[in-house]
């Protein structure tokens, strides 16, 4: 039986903000525990939570890049549920009038693009963090994390692949970090995702019964677990079995979904309005006010990139992956007005070493990789000494000409110069000297490799390849 | 009868109530009678009235994006029935 896959997917991204959302608290990574609390974060009683602007301003960015419709007004909710990282046994979202409602994003996979609905964004506080003890039935609750500032985007179950899930979650990945309202770090955990999959047979109309898949920390992991559970699924159905509805861990050690055990519990939140937060509401004047500050979009930029720089969509879909990247070409193409070539360059020798969101740590300005792809260009350097001083400005951030300089890697492109050591060649190795002359010209490059030895690959291979071209017809003397 | 028994008892389990028999038969009775008070609300006619979370007609509190001063880590951690001098301690939930 032909099985089709239906996933909805819930994006935590936790908002780029200096304080909590409801008190002046630091939402900085990495302090020591329960140093950035208050009486507010630690859930005292008689505290008044207030609600963080830039929070909602974040809200409304990202509403207007994902064609949300932004309810005018809306309110906070507390969810009601124990756990030991919530210190107030509830927490504060929004549940009947979330901030926004009803958008979209277009998703591409092997060249065909779709539309994927998003169902809703809301802005809520993120939990403490609970750090389980090795060997002790017990465990350490840090709420440095607790009332820093969520927005949860949850998708419709339209999407149908694994690889559809992970395109749309790079996309939204990719636009909060265009947004710049989330620093968008999968591994310390600023943007989570958790997965609702369920397979139907092919053409039937209702859903399966899903599965809800957690702790997959970067794309990888949530490509990987879907796929598990795409599996999993299947072989269950076809052999006459019904899938549990359950929440399951992914474990990347064992590359497998199992049962979280533990925290399983009737879903009953008992949702009711936080007295203690007044509504927003939202004028037109504010929400024209933060579409006026939006940056250019990846989806426009990318095709910006193919029309202005005459791009491959492969080439402006890489380049547009961050805006950090998309900048770095933009700068070093303002110096070097070669798009095609300085997206290859950037594609094979930049990529491999700083991806498009390491961007900011290359120490290579892109003022400099342009400066030394015109060096190449002028014919000062051959591309293949290029790639070495490449390595050498990653490691240092020094100018292309100082390393060339310092280095002695200019081009050798005095005829003269080269010629001697062209005929020495070619004397010493007469037999390949004749092949070419029997019309195996495939040797020409053996004779260049040699060059390229001697000096260290410091010729010029156009004018080595036209220097032995004539002395091997030239004939034996 | 507004509320039942069973009602009762999930509603306690929600809380992390213990309630011994007795108790959850008092409960029931006194919480029905609870219920039936508030439900005389349900014979005005609200047809005409928007629906309303906050009464005091504010909306739009907000704070600027500012860092305070964060409580020392030993105020902090005073209150918590069990601590380490770093963190909180409580028995493990996640096997």
């Amino acid at each position: 039986m032909e099985f089709e896959t239906v996933i909805g997917l819930e994006i935590h991204a936790q908002m780029k903000t200096r304080s909590k959302i409801f008190c002046g608290c630091s939402t900085e990574f990495g302090a020591p525990p329960n140093t950035h609390v208050c009486p507010v974060c630690l859930g005292m009683p008689g505290v008044l939570p207030v609600l963080n602007r830039q929070v909602v301003e974040n809200a409304i960015k990202l509403a207007l890049a994902t064609e949300l419709t932004i309810n005018r007004e809306n309110r906070f909710a507390r969810k009601n549920y124990f756990y030991p990282d919530l210190p107030k046994g509830y927490q504060i979202s929004q549940f009947e009038l979330p901030i926004a409602e009803h958008g979209r994003v277009e998703i591409e996979v092997d060249g065909a693009r779709r539309w994927i609905g998003i169902t809703r964004a809301h802005m809520e506080e993120d939990a403490g963090k609970l750090i389980h003890a090795e060997h002790e039935p017990e465990s350490y609750v840090d709420l440095n994390r607790a009332g820093t500032p969520l927005l949860e985007i949850v998708s419709e179950p339209d999407l149908r692949s694994p690889d559809e899930a992970v395109a749309y979650l790079k996309k939204i990945h990719a636009i909060v970090r265009y947004l710049d309202i989330s620093d968008g770090n999968m591994q310390e955990g600023s943007f989570r995702c958790d997965a609702n999959i369920s397979l139907r047979p092919m053409g039937r109309q209702e859903f399966g019964i899903r599965t809800e898949l957690k702790n997959m920390n970067s794309f990888k992991n949530v490509q990987l677990a879907l796929e598990y559970e795409v599996r999993r699924q299947r072989d269950v159905l076809l052999d006459g079995g019904e899938v549990v509805q359950e929440t399951l861990l992914w474990n990347p050690d064992k590359n497998r979904t199992e049962p979280m055990r533990g925290k399983e519990e009737a879903h009953d939140y008992r949702y009711f309005p936080d007295p203690d937060l007044p509504p927003v509401f939202i004028d037109e004047e504010w929400i024209e006010r933060m579409r006026a500050s939006l940056p250019e979009l990846p989806d426009p930029r990318r095709q910006r990139f193919m029309t202005a720089f005459d791009l491959p969509a492969y080439d402006a879909g890489i380049l547009t992956a961050s805006r950090e990247l998309a900048d770095y070409f933009e700068t070093a193409c303002a110096t070097y007005d070669q798009p095609k070539k300085l997206s290859n360059w950037i594609g094979t020798e930049l990529l491999r070493e700083y991806g498009p969101e390491r961007i900011g740590e290359c120490p290579v300005r892109p003022e400099s990789l342009a400066r030394l792809l015109i060096m190449i260009e002028e014919g000062a350097i051959s591309g293949k000494i290029a790639k070495t001083v490449f390595a050498a400005m990653l490691e240092s951030g020094t100018e292309p000409d100082v390393i060339v300089k310092e280095k002695g890697l200019v081009q050798m492109s005095d005829e003269g110069a080269l010629q001697a050591l062209v005929q020495e060649i070619v004397a010493v190795n007469p037999a390949q000297a004749q092949q070419f002359r029997d019309g195996k010209t495939k040797v020409l490059g053996f004779f260049v490799g040699q060059l390229m030895q001697k000096t260290k690959g410091q010729a010029n291979p156009q004018i080595a390849n036209k220097l032995f071209r004539q002395a091997l017809a030239a004939g034996p003397e | 009868m507004k509320i039942t028994r069973k009602e009762v008892e999930h509603v306690a389990r929600l809380a992390r109530l213990e309630l011994q028999p007795e108790e959850v038969e008092r409960l029931t009775i006194q919480l029905d009678t609870i219920l039936n008070y508030a439900a005389k609300l349900d014979e005005l006619d609200t047809g005409g009235v928007a629906v309303t979370t906050h009464t005091q007609g504010a909306g739009n509190v907000f704070r600027e994006d500012l860092v305070h001063e964060a409580l020392n880590r030993e105020q902090a951690l005073a209150n918590g029935p069990d601590q380490n001098g770093e963190a909180f301690v409580v028995p493990r939930i996640i096997s």
